[in-house]
């Protein structure tokens, strides 16, 4: 009797849902948000599918970054995979290695003969997923760039005027000083210490975190991340680590709590850091350029991206992949991007969206919720600040946030530290080339 | 003379083991073997293609000082994991042993923790030891004690021990307990009358019957230290400060699901396999010895 009910069940499935299906194709969305940001995303995949009758995007949240990664590298070996996965900036290397399992954005667009235009996109934006033929591989989604954030409130409450000048790290080092002696207990916390204190600090200052353009030019690429440079920076944060002046308090964005709560002076966080602090912050407080030293290299070059691209995978039928272009050229619309940035801190990916923002007043009534946008795009980018491209690179991170760790615990010096950095990430590096060949 | 039960035939019993044998090779045999099989190769994450490398994954990961390194954190981690455990389970068990009233209610709230699943047990030590607003953590900051798990290696060794030992001493405190249960009082009445005081007796007449039990909890733990403490620490530290936490399962896990490196992730299994074999084996071969059943 059960079993009757159960098997009709099915054959009603099975005869119903085909009906449904050709009505509209079904594009399957894999992402890494959760919480607003999740939100926000769902809001725009409702939009698309509200807009239009042929497709309809399914959007699914597949844990972090990483986890959302690796859920669609084994759902392909399981000839399972979604559409389009979203792929932290970290895994760039990774999808661009496996040309059998992406499907190339241009070649999507060009196919699905939706709205796009390459050139629209910001170049330092793009560039990142962009071969170096000019050919995007991945649809920047949400990519930001390392600011610095500024308690207001506890800069006065240790005597130190609030608006002083915070462009350079010599300043900064000057400030953090007065800070302590005024009591301040939490001058300076970080989150992302690799993207932003040595990522970053190399596209900054023009010099090269690893060899062959970053990487961008060849897997025969090697860290250069033991230069004088940012040697030079990591003995003076692990000097004022062991001040006391700078607090580590984890390898993430764990410091976003300690700087929200108004324990700490500054954070340096990435400029996506807005929708939390805005929303939680209970005092005063604004963002500044990230600093520079001054007479380093040819600081301020620009600062590089951090985030996630939309991939489109390999496997699917043609009629879906036109859908995946409507999709993704709905979501570089002007509009779209523009809302999308001032909700999130996100950058723009778009010029267009960019000045948008502008003309509606959002720059005018958030003050320096533009500086992340001028930051990236004031100089045209060099080879060392086009962005990075390393296989194993989120293992990489790993290694070079356990050899920071050394140096704010006092165990080894940045030199020491940098060159065993250098070492291990090489053997990684040597591995990936030959996986990869 | 030993009992034995003759079996006609062959079908029966083959069909009396089929059951065991199925479970064996689906859920042991066939993946210890892919493990193996993918030792030898460096696969490309998607598996699209993969180059054969020999043992090449083997002496990659045996020239990298980091792994060895670990070897020692495992160890050391194991051994401390084990003994935390381990040594208040007696205790306890021994206390509520000779407990006349209210056993039962000691019982049930010492096997609570048990029922705590290790990566939320990892979240609770976490709270209690976050730097900012762990509750711990500011005692000891008014005490003038600065902790910080996040660069300190040993507090954070300290730490994952304590919140993978915590949930565990239930499970060995249950077997401590049983096991005393069936200690003859005669035994221990004999030697009461002899003048021998409590903790003597524990020492000489107790304890040694307790070998068995002590024995298999001991392999059980070092089981559970190797391989099921990953919950704990994935949360706590995730390896961290500088790899002073990461032990062999930990980098198993993080160079496969974080790293995409499926080969060295394989061999490291293959590695981890042999190791806890030969453990077994000399457990059983050398202390078994000293166990009085």
């Amino acid at each position: 009797m059960n079993k009757t009910l159960i098997a009709g069940f099915a054959l009603a499935s099975t005869v119903l849902t085909p009906i449904a299906a050709s009505a509209q194709t079904e594009v399957q969305f894999w992402h890494a948000f959760t919480g607003r940001l999740g939100e926000l995303v769902a809001a725009q995949v409702d939009a698309f599918n509200a807009g239009q009758s042929d497709y309809t995007v399914v959007q699914s949240h597949k844990g972090n970054y990483s986890e959302t990664l690796n859920a669609g590298i084994a759902a392909f070996r399981a000839g399972e995979q979604p559409h389009i996965l979203m792929v932290f900036e970290v895994g760039t290397a990774t999808m661009m290695a496996a040309a059998g399992a992406t499907k190339p954005v241009f070649e999507v667009m060009a196919e699905s003969g939706a709205t796009f235009d390459p050139d629209a996109y910001i170049g330092s934006v793009k560039g990142y997923y962009t071969t170096t033929d000019g050919d995007m591989l991945s649809l920047p989604f949400n990519s930001s760039t390392p600011v610095l954030w500024v308690n207001r409130d506890a800069m006065e409450a240790a005597g130190v005027d609030p608006d002083t000048d915070l462009s350079t790290w010599q300043n900064v080092g000057a400030v953090l000083d007065q800070l302590k002696a005024g009591g301040e207990e939490c001058p300076l916390v970080t989150a992302w210490q690799s993207w932003i204190h040595l990522e970053n600090l190399s596209a900054y200052h023009d010099v090269p975190f690893a060899s062959k353009d970053n990487g961008f030019a060849g897997l025969d690429t090697e860290l250069m991340l033991n230069g004088e440079a940012q040697v030079a920076h990591l003995t003076a944060m692990g000097e004022w680590a062991q001040d006391g002046k700078f607090v580590y308090t984890g390898r993430r964005n764990e410091g976003g709590a300690n700087f929200r709560s108004g324990e700490c002076a500054l954070f340096t966080e990435s400029s996506a850091g807005y929708a939390g602090i805005k929303a939680e912050a209970e005092f005063d407080f604004d963002v500044r350029p990230l600093p520079y030293w001054e007479g380093v290299g040819n600081a301020p070059q620009n600062t590089i991206i951090g985030g996630a691209s939309l991939w489109v995978l390999e496997g699917h039928e043609a009629e879906e992949y036109k859908g995946v272009g409507e999709f993704l050229s709905y979501l570089s619309s002007s509009d779209v991007q523009a809302q999308w940035h001032q909700d999130t801190g996100y950058l723009p990916i778009t010029t267009e969206a960019g000045e948008a923002t502008r003309a509606a007043g959002f720059y005018d009534e958030n003050p320096g919720t533009d500086i992340a946008v001028i930051q990236m795009t004031a100089k045209e980018p060099t080879a060392n600040s086009k962005g990075l491209r390393l296989g194993s690179f989120d293992q990489i991170r790993g290694i070079i946030d356990e050899e920071l760790e050394a140096i704010w615990a006092g165990d080894k010096s940045a030199q020491e530290a940098m060159d065993s950095a250098k070492e291990r990430g090489d053997a990684l590096l040597r591995r990936f080339e030959s996986a990869n060949r | 003379m030993e009992k034995r039960v003759t079996f006609r035939g062959w079908m029966l019993p083959l069909l009396l083991i089929a059951p065991q044998v199925v479970v064996s090779v689906v859920f042991f045999f066939y993946p210890a073997g892919q493990a193996i099989w993918q030792s030898l190769f460096i696969p490309d994450p998607f598996g699209l293609s993969s180059q054969f490398v020999g043992l090449g994954n083997f002496e990659f990961l045996l020239s990298d000082p980091f792994y060895r390194a670990s070897f020692v954190t495992t160890a050391v981690f194991s051994i401390l994991v084990t003994l935390c455990s381990m040594i208040p389970a007696l205790f306890l068990a021994v206390i509520a042993d000779r407990l006349i009233k209210g056993s039962g209610v000691y019982r049930t709230m010492l096997i609570w923790p048990y029922a705590v699943a290790p990566a939320v047990a990892g979240v609770l030590w976490l709270f209690m030891f976050n730097t900012r607003v762990g509750v711990i953590s500011w005692y000891l900051g008014q005490l003038g004690y600065d902790w910080n798990h996040v660069l300190n290696g040993g507090e954070a060794m300290g730490l994952v021990v304590v919140a993978s030992a915590w949930g565990r001493i239930s499970y060995n405190f249950l077997f401590f307990f049983a096991a005393l249960q069936a200690v003859p009082r005669s035994v221990i009445e004999a030697a009461a009358i002899d003048g021998a005081r409590f903790w003597r007796r524990f020492f000489t007449i107790v304890l040694p019957l307790l070998s068995p039990t002590t024995f298999f909890l001991l392999v059980v733990n070092i089981v559970y230290a190797f391989f099921e403490t990953f919950g704990v620490i994935h949360t706590i530290t995730a390896g961290g400060p500088q790899q002073s936490t990461t032990i062999l399962v930990y980098k198993v896990f993080s160079d496969g699901f974080v790293g995409q490196d499926l080969g060295s992730s394989s061999a490291q299994s293959v590695i981890l396999l042999v190791v806890v074999g030969l453990l077994t084996v000399i457990q059983f071969k050398y202390l078994e010895k000293r166990v009085h059943y």
